[in-house]
């Protein structure tokens, strides 16, 4: 019964965005341009919780992938049909983003999964710069450059769609019987091995799948903003993704969406608070450099309340 | 031919002079791994702490300096010993730059252990690694916020002769195109003497042995009667103070700092740290020179553009190979 409900409600939302997006499409491009930036922060988030919550390994490259969706989809785009593809074209950029993406997450996940907790952080930062790299290097991806003249294809539906599609994926993955091995592998690796799980198919798989939306995320990106460059997936866009996560609550599906929301609107909002002029003149340069409320907050957060902010949210049984 | 020969020298040279930066920082990470088993994300930004406060000392202690040297004229013709490391009141001004530093940092590692990482030593390695970052994250933006984000001059000590070179052609035609700065033999100089420090620190002092202990057994070591709270937070102190003089070196070697400076070298300092064994103080200082000059040869021969890869897939490689790291000792998880 559960299954057919979450499916009628991606069926719902995918329906209700369709019919929302023309109007949504209308409004102030500064606003719709956050907006978008939200539902692409989820699908990023929610991706990343499969592996750093679910799974409880600790990734943080996430950034790479999407690096590697949004350029992959961006070639595609630019080079089949003389670079003014209509929609299908597209969404086969899309697929394409997101399959290299998952690609370069099996090429990552497969040697650097068999390390934990700060020794898999490092490696998986490290390929991060890796990725960076080598499209820094790779003159067909337009090197230092950067690589711009996508057509705008990505908009309202396109973006909550799949975010929907993404949230929906990663709950029903985690809820099902065989999900049930992320979970075990998060809690006692050990044990789940003794028990007959095999952890390593388990790990990857969820690096994998979620390279895979990164590499979505990262393909509606650069079809939304016409214009990517290496330094926008370096790791500083990683650990961006990974406070999302963390502060959500690791596991949590809603609790992750949330923050992905809070943490995308939140830049935009101290922008506005700093330009506040009756405010003291030191809480608007505080207030204009975001990464000190950022750190300050994990590290509260990691004192007082290392679950997440919203971590109790939304789980259903204790998953 | 010959050009060659001098070129890979002077790559060498450049390489072994890096290396040395990251041997330093290298050995704070692995010092804290030692006892507490967690990687201090925020070490990097100690060594950029260093340099931030070697600038605003040097304009301090010159005058100190030029005083005890006792001659301040200093565009005098070097000779001696100073025609390698520069002239006397240069020398007194970084002494006494390196000890304020090395003093400043280890207060400020200790203080960071006891706000943030103490209150933690029982929780998950994770969340511990999630402050960790969150603290390397801070004090970044909390530099930006105070020092500006744009590069800034490092201070010239006294009459700056260390960032020059080395008249080296008494030696030969040759040797007088290598390029070889006052500051790198300094470098070269300072680093083996806190290394011999260190080594005695370690294995003939009472607190050594205890940090020792702690590394090997934390729990014998406790119950042993060991002051485990006072180690953690000397062992922290230590790593701090090696990491702030790495941060003053470099920046007299490459005169320009910034609130950012420190999150490269202190990730690839972690990648020495694991190439030579994390935990192992040796491998330290011989994983930060291998990667030092890894490095530079690949800048020198292969492409600057890789610059930043190099390290990292240093550390897949040596994680896929060898995990234990070139002097580690392979330890078999009990379950």
């Amino acid at each position: 019964m559960k299954f057919e409900r979450t499916k009628l409600i991606l069926l719902g939302s995918v329906i209700l965005f369709a019919l929302l997006s023309s109007t949504i499409g209308g409004m102030n491009a500064y606003y719709y341009d956050i907006l978008i930036g939200v539902g692409i922060s989820i699908i990023l988030a929610t991706g990343l919780n499969l592996v750093n919550g679910h799974t409880g390994q600790f990734s943080l490259g996430h950034a790479g992938f999407m690096g590697v969706g949004a350029y992959a989809s961006s070639w595609i785009s630019l080079n089949v049909s003389g670079g003014t593809g209509g929609v299908m074209t597209f969404m086969a950029a899309l697929t394409v983003g997101g399959a290299f993406a998952a690609l370069a997450g099996l090429l990552v996940g497969v040697p650097s999964l068999r390390l934990k907790g700060d020794y898999l952080a490092i490696v998986t930062l490290g390929f991060n710069e890796i990725i960076r790299v080598i499209i820094q290097n790779a003159e067909p991806l337009g090197a230092q450059r950067g690589l711009g003249g996508m057509v705008q294809h990505t908009n309202f539906f396109w973006t909550f769609s799949m975010a929907a599609l993404t949230i929906y994926v990663v709950g029903n993955l985690v809820n099902s019987t065989y999900g049930r091995g992320f979970l075990a592998v998060r809690d006692d690796e050990i044990a789940a091995e003794a028990m007959g799980i095999n952890t390593t198919k388990y790990k990857v798989l969820a690096f994998v799948l979620a390279a895979f939306f990164a590499g979505i995320a990262g393909g509606l990106y650069a079809h939304f903003k016409q214009f990517i460059h290496p330094e926008g997936f370096n790791f500083m866009k990683s650990v961006d993704i990974v406070v999302m996560v963390i502060l959500g609550g690791m596991g949590s599906t809603v609790g992750v969406c949330i923050a992905a929301v809070l943490l995308t609107i939140l830049p935009e909002f101290l922008r506005y608070v700093a330009t506040i002029q009756w405010l003291p003149d030191w809480l608007q340069q505080v207030a204009a450099n975001r990464m000190i409320l950022y750190s300050l907050l994990l590290i509260l957060l990691m004192l007082a309340r290392p679950q997440g902010l919203f971590s109790g949210w939304g789980k259903g049984k204790r998953t | 031919m010959d050009d060659k020969f001098i070129e890979f020298i002077q790559q060498l040279i450049n390489g072994l002079s890096q290396g040395a930066i990251y041997a330093l920082i290298a050995l704070g990470y692995t010092m804290v791994f030692g006892v507490l088993r967690f990687i201090n994300f925020a070490h990097g930004d100690i060594y950029m702490l260093g340099a931030f406060a070697g600038a605003y000392v040097v304009p301090k202690v010159s005058e100190t300096a030029i005083r005890l040297a006792g001659s301040p004229d200093g565009m005098r013709e070097l000779t001696g010993i100073e025609a390698w490391i520069g002239p006397r009141e240069s020398i007194y001004a970084l002494v006494m730059v390196l000890a304020a530093v090395m003093v400043a940092c280890a207060a400020f590692g200790i203080l960071v252990e006891i706000l943030c990482y103490k209150p933690l030593r029982s929780r998950p390695k994770i969340t511990v690694l999630i402050t960790a970052i969150g603290v390397s994250l801070f004090i970044e933006s909390m530099g930006q916020f105070l020092f500006g984000a744009a590069q800034r001059p490092f201070p010239e000590t006294v009459p700056d002769v260390l960032g020059t070179a080395v008249d080296l052609s008494a030696f030969g035609e040759r040797w007088g195109s290598l390029v070889l700065l006052r500051s790198e033999v300094l470098i070269f100089i300072v680093t083996p003497l806190l290394l011999i420090g260190l080594t005695y620190l370690v294995k003939r002092t009472k607190i050594g042995m205890a940090m020792r202990a702690l590394a090997f057994n934390p729990t014998a070591c406790a119950l042993m009667g060991v002051n485990v709270n006072f180690v953690i937070s000397f062992t922290f102190g230590l790593g701090s103070a090696l990491g702030g003089v790495a941060g003053v070196l470099i920046s007299v070697k490459q005169p320009s700092i910034e609130p950012l400076m420190g999150i490269l070298p202190g990730l690839k300092a972690f990648v020495a740290a694991v190439l030579g064994g994390i935990g192992n103080l040796g491998g330290a200082v011989l994983g930060g020179v291998l990667l030092g000059v890894v490095e530079t040869l690949v800048v020198g021969y292969v492409s600057p553009t890789y610059r930043d890869a190099v390290a990292f897939a240093v550390l897949i490689l040596i994680l896929l190979f060898k995990p234990a790291g070139l002097l580690g000792k392979n330890v078999r998880e009990k379950v």
